[in-house]
């Protein structure tokens, strides 16, 4: 197929809809340049989205070492790049250790189930109860903020259509919004976690009373972009698209769902793009406070500990807290690539 | 004598206007920024009739439609569609507004379906998808039945407002100047499309145009729309030019230049006399004569 072909043209220009639909733009000057498109403006392009960045990684890598080394504290020097690329190998060779432990000690179980069946004595299973490791604690903390973002969503987005379909329904909410909207999740924990002690007492509790508490202070304090952002796109539907469902008499479950909820949604996921966000930073703090077992636990727990090695693995947990949020973000990114229309994301 | 054995015909009724407006009025504000739009408007539409209404920018034209069709809610006077007086906006008068009003989210085919689907609740899913077809092939679309309102040019845009607006089936079809967004050579193949679509089932229209030409291409009887503030309806002049009309050759018809400058003279006499009116509300001077007019007394020569 000739690169001049029009068919070739059209399977790169889908390819590259594809790729950006999935949030992977950068690639996108390494298919033109496969293509043979322009090569001098696809390097250049390469060059500025992929080459600077990394240079600019680097040298905040070799500023980061050099600073680290001047400076002493209580439990030792600040660490550099190397000893904190350092201890997250040693996270990891941990997590593997755990998990290897977790087997021999269910294969020794199996091993004493069958001698004890033998016997005749009663069997009582037992599960292998090592602390978490740091891969768990980071899928916990996963869990929790998604829990918490989903009970926010659930929450702010009803809510905010309304809001942003009736003006009295608007000034009801208004000053309430705007009162609770400042407060930190730090003033939020200690009410949540007397309430949850208060009211969440079944018999076999299926989730964690810390895990619920994080979760809840999440959603208070994550709740506030989407139900602005929602409140804003609903009441900017174009007048146009109103009149419309106007002159054709539609329903009310209509016109909000076939025609204010798809012209708003480009907002609303502005909002739960942002809600995520702010929801992923409340949670570090909030699990720090109700000692749910996630990084801000790790990061309290190591802060006591006190061992030469903590500066370093608290650093970890920094990079960890950071590289996650980014891709939360990327994620939300490509789902606000996809409901938006006009093929445009408006944050 | 013979003749007066003979059962005379009865003498038929005059036909009921579909749509009537009598002495309506529109203004908008309260208080000292009263304005008032429109003033006295009396119309009368009869069944498959083509009006073109031709009007200045800003004369109240969309408010017009609006009223017609239901949007807005006449100050005095009222509007009678096949003698009820219309109460809210409603599919029997399809609208077909100047920005198209497409719903980007909704294919070609979806917003044909969702006027279809509004108005045709009791038929069948299968019936609907084939009424909403028939519209969208009507109007030339058939190939692009799956594309988005943001991959459509202008000139498309506008066919699938069209074909909406039929496809809700109403009485009277209102445009509002549905091709003045467009460029001139998109603008004169639509004006034939409209034509052509009309021509096939001959439903009352009432369009809004300021275009001339385009009102005397399209229309059976053409009234202007007066410069406001205070718009009211001019005299009507009716186009007895004979359909098809081809626009190659009508230039040289000299039915259609004496009614092109009837009209287009009128539209200049009117907006000269409306110019005068507000240029008469002149602010009064004070009679001061500037010193340097003031008679002096010559030098005298020393």
């Amino acid at each position: 197929m000739s690169s001049d072909s029009p068919t070739f043209s059209l399977g790169k220009v889908r390819i590259i809809r594809v790729v950006e639909g999935l949030g992977l733009e950068i690639f996108t000057p390494v298919i033109r340049l496969l293509a043979g498109d322009d090569p001098k403006e696809q390097v250049k392009e390469l060059a500025r989205s992929v080459g600077v960045p990394l240079l600019s990684i680097l040298a905040f890598l070799i500023l980061w070492s050099n600073l680290a080394a001047s400076v002493e504290t209580r439990i030792g020097s600040l660490p550099g790049p190397a000893e904190v690329w350092t201890e997250a190998k040693g996270l990891v060779a941990e997590h593997y250790a755990e998990r290897q432990k977790a087997v021999e000690f269910d294969q020794r179980m199996v091993v004493l189930k069958e001698k004890w069946e033998a016997e005749g004595r009663p069997w009582k299973n037992r599960v292998y109860s090592g602390k978490p490791t740091y891969f768990d604690q980071i899928w916990t903390s996963l869990k929790t903020v998604f829990a918490g973002f989903l009970v926010a969503s659930l929450l702010a987005v009803p809510l905010g259509i309304l809001c942003g379909l009736s003006r009295t329904m608007n000034a009801a909410f208004s000053p309430l919004i705007q009162i609770f909207k400042p407060v930190s999740p730090l003033a939020w924990l200690p009410i949540v976690m007397i309430l949850v002690s208060a009211l969440y007492t079944p018999e076999h509790p299926f989730f964690e009373k810390s895990f619920i508490t994080s979760a809840l202070t999440v959603s208070l304090c994550s709740l506030w972009p989407t139900l602005a952002n929602t409140a804003l796109g609903v009441a900017s539907v174009n007048p146009d698209h109103m009149n419309v469902a106007r002159v054709l008499r539609l329903p009310w479950q209509t016109r909000v769902f076939k025609i204010v909820v798809p012209s708003a949604l480009p907002l609303i996921f502005t909002g739960l793009r942002l809600s995520l966000g702010v929801g992923w930073m409340v949670l570090i703090a909030a699990e720090m406070l109700a000692q749910n077992p996630g990084l801000g636990k790790f990061v309290w727990d190591m802060f006591q500990n006190g061992s030469s090695a903590t500066l370093a693995q608290i650093m970890v947990a920094v990079f960890t807290i950071g590289i996650i949020g980014f891709m939360l973000d990327r994620l939300m990114v490509i789902l606000q690539r996809a409901v938006s229309f006009e093929g445009t994301v408006s944050a | 004598m013979a003749a007066a054995l003979l059962p005379t015909a009865p003498e038929s009724e005059p036909a009921r206007p579909l749509l009537e407006l009598i002495g309506v009025s529109k203004s908008f504000c309260e208080g000292p920024n009263r304005t008032e739009v429109l003033s006295d408007l009396n119309l009368s539409v009869p069944e498959g009739e083509f009006l073109a209404i031709v009007g200045f920018s800003g004369s109240g034209k969309t408010t017009l439609i609006n009223l017609i069709a239901g949007l807005e809610r006449p100050d005095t006077g009222t509007i009678e569609l096949d003698g009820r007086p219309i109460t809210g906006p409603g599919p029997d008068r399809g609208v077909v507004f100047q920005n198209y009003a497409l719903l980007p989210w909704l294919t070609v085919l979806g917003n044909v379906q969702l006027a279809v689907d509004a108005v045709f609740k009791g038929e069948r899913a299968r019936a609907r998808e084939e009424r909403a077809m028939s519209y969208v092939r009507m109007v030339g679309l058939g190939e692009a039945q799956w594309k988005y309102p943001n991959e459509l040019s202008g000139g498309m845009r506008q066919r699938v407002s069209v074909a909406r607006g039929l496809a809700m089936d109403p009485k009277i079809l209102l445009l509002d100047e549905p091709l003045s967004a467009l460029d001139a050579l998109t603008r004169a193949t639509l004006q034939s499309e409209i034509e052509r679509i009309w021509a096939a089932d001959r439903k009352t229209v009432v369009m809004i145009t300021n275009d001339v030409d385009e009102a005397i291409l399209l229309a059976d009887r053409i009234i202007p729309l007066r410069p406001g503030p205070k718009a009211s309806l001019g005299p009507s002049f009716e186009v007895p030019l004979s359909r098809p009309r081809d626009r190659s050759s009508i230039n040289d018809d000299p039915e259609f230049k004496k009614i092109r400058n009837e009209i287009v003279h009128y539209l200049m006499d009117v907006s000269r006399q409306a110019s005068e009116a507000t240029s008469k509300r002149r602010v009064i001077k004070p009679t001061v004569k500037p010193l340097a007019l003031r008679p002096r007394s010559l030098p005298t020569a020393r």
